[in-house]
């Protein structure tokens, strides 16, 4: 049972409308954590390079770089950094799960990608939302890369590149969960125009 | 100097003045770079003109872009130092996201090849 759903930025909430989409689950707590952590890779390089095959080679104006090799680079990029931070934050004695799905569009690949947080990190992870929207992208970029710098963590950093750099629109959506109690349900979508 | 792993290495050519690059880096957190980190600040404790050769670097996470981010900041900090940084017009991530190293120390040389 879920109650107390709060939506962030530009959530994709459709997420059963497009026939093409693939699916992976994890159990956090069920793989050591360094072999999770070598799992991102592995998963993300799966996922960039499954979606690939769906884009023919065609060549993009002023890029060195193929319609092909851009989308495996991106995704793999996009759900790298969204599998790390997804296991960096889970509750992991929770035995819930962490999946990543995409789902791919004429126009646009769509990220969901869904982990369970405490209820702290959960506040903490609003607060942070609500000032990053309300932001410059620049700025804040330039400031949290700083900040990144001098207190060597690098939380937000791989979030804010998927959005400046590679131009992604992120939505959240978070669900206080009554069993187990504070627990919160944490989905992120990150729509990437193709 | 050099680092190499299965996945990456970077290794430190003092003929050329120049760092080297390679490979696949996503390693845990800001703390598991510290060691290139170190082997960056080490090579610019001795040499006051260094250039990063990235060219060979195929994927780099966000905790190794604020590692690149803490070395560039470190070295705009000392004033009299230059660094110049060599990308690949080719690898996707270097063409995204070098440009935001340049911001953080506008004198500094970015070349894509």
């Amino acid at each position: 049972m879920e109650v107390n759903t709060e939506i962030f930025g530009d959530y994709y909430g459709q997420d059963s409308d497009s026939q093409e989409y693939l699916i992976i689950n994890f159990s956090p707590s069920s793989i050591p954590r360094n072999s999770r952590w070598r799992n991102n890779g592995i998963s993300a390089d799966f996922l960039g390079d499954y979606f690939a095959t769906f884009f023919p080679g065609d060549e993009i104006p002023g890029s060195k770089i193929g319609k092909q090799e851009t989308i495996k680079s991106s995704v793999s990029f996009i759900a790298n950094e969204l599998l790390e931070n997804a296991m960096k934050y889970s509750l992991v004695n929770t035995n819930l799960p962490v999946s990543i799905a995409l789902y791919m569009y004429n126009e646009k690949i769509v990220f969901m990608v869904t982990n369970h947080i405490s209820l702290e990190s959960s506040e903490n992870y609003k607060t942070y939302i609500k000032e990053l929207l309300s932001s410059d992208m620049d700025e804040m970029f330039t400031k949290q890369l700083i900040k990144a710098s001098s207190e060597g963590n690098s939380s937000g950093i791989g979030l804010l590149t998927i959005i400046n750099d590679y131009g992604a629109k992120p939505g959240w959506k978070f669900e206080k969960l009554l069993n187990p109690v504070d627990v919160v349900k944490l989905t992120i979508t990150i729509q990437l125009e193709v | 100097m050099e680092i190499k792993t299965a996945d990456y290495y970077v290794r430190y050519d003092e003929n050329l003045a120049t760092i080297f690059f390679g490979g696949f880096l996503r390693l845990e957190g800001v703390d598991a770079y510290k060691e290139i980190l170190d082997l960056c600040v080490n090579v610019f404790d001795k040499q006051k003109q260094i250039s990063m050769n990235l060219t060979d670097l195929q994927f780099l996470n966000s905790s190794g872009i604020s590692m690149f981010s803490m070395f560039v900041l470190k070295i705009r900090d000392l004033g009299d130092a230059k660094l110049a940084i060599q990308g690949s017009e080719k690898i996707l991530w270097q063409t995204k996201s070098l440009k935001n190293l340049k911001r953080l120390m506008p004198s500094m040389t970015l070349e894509f090849i």
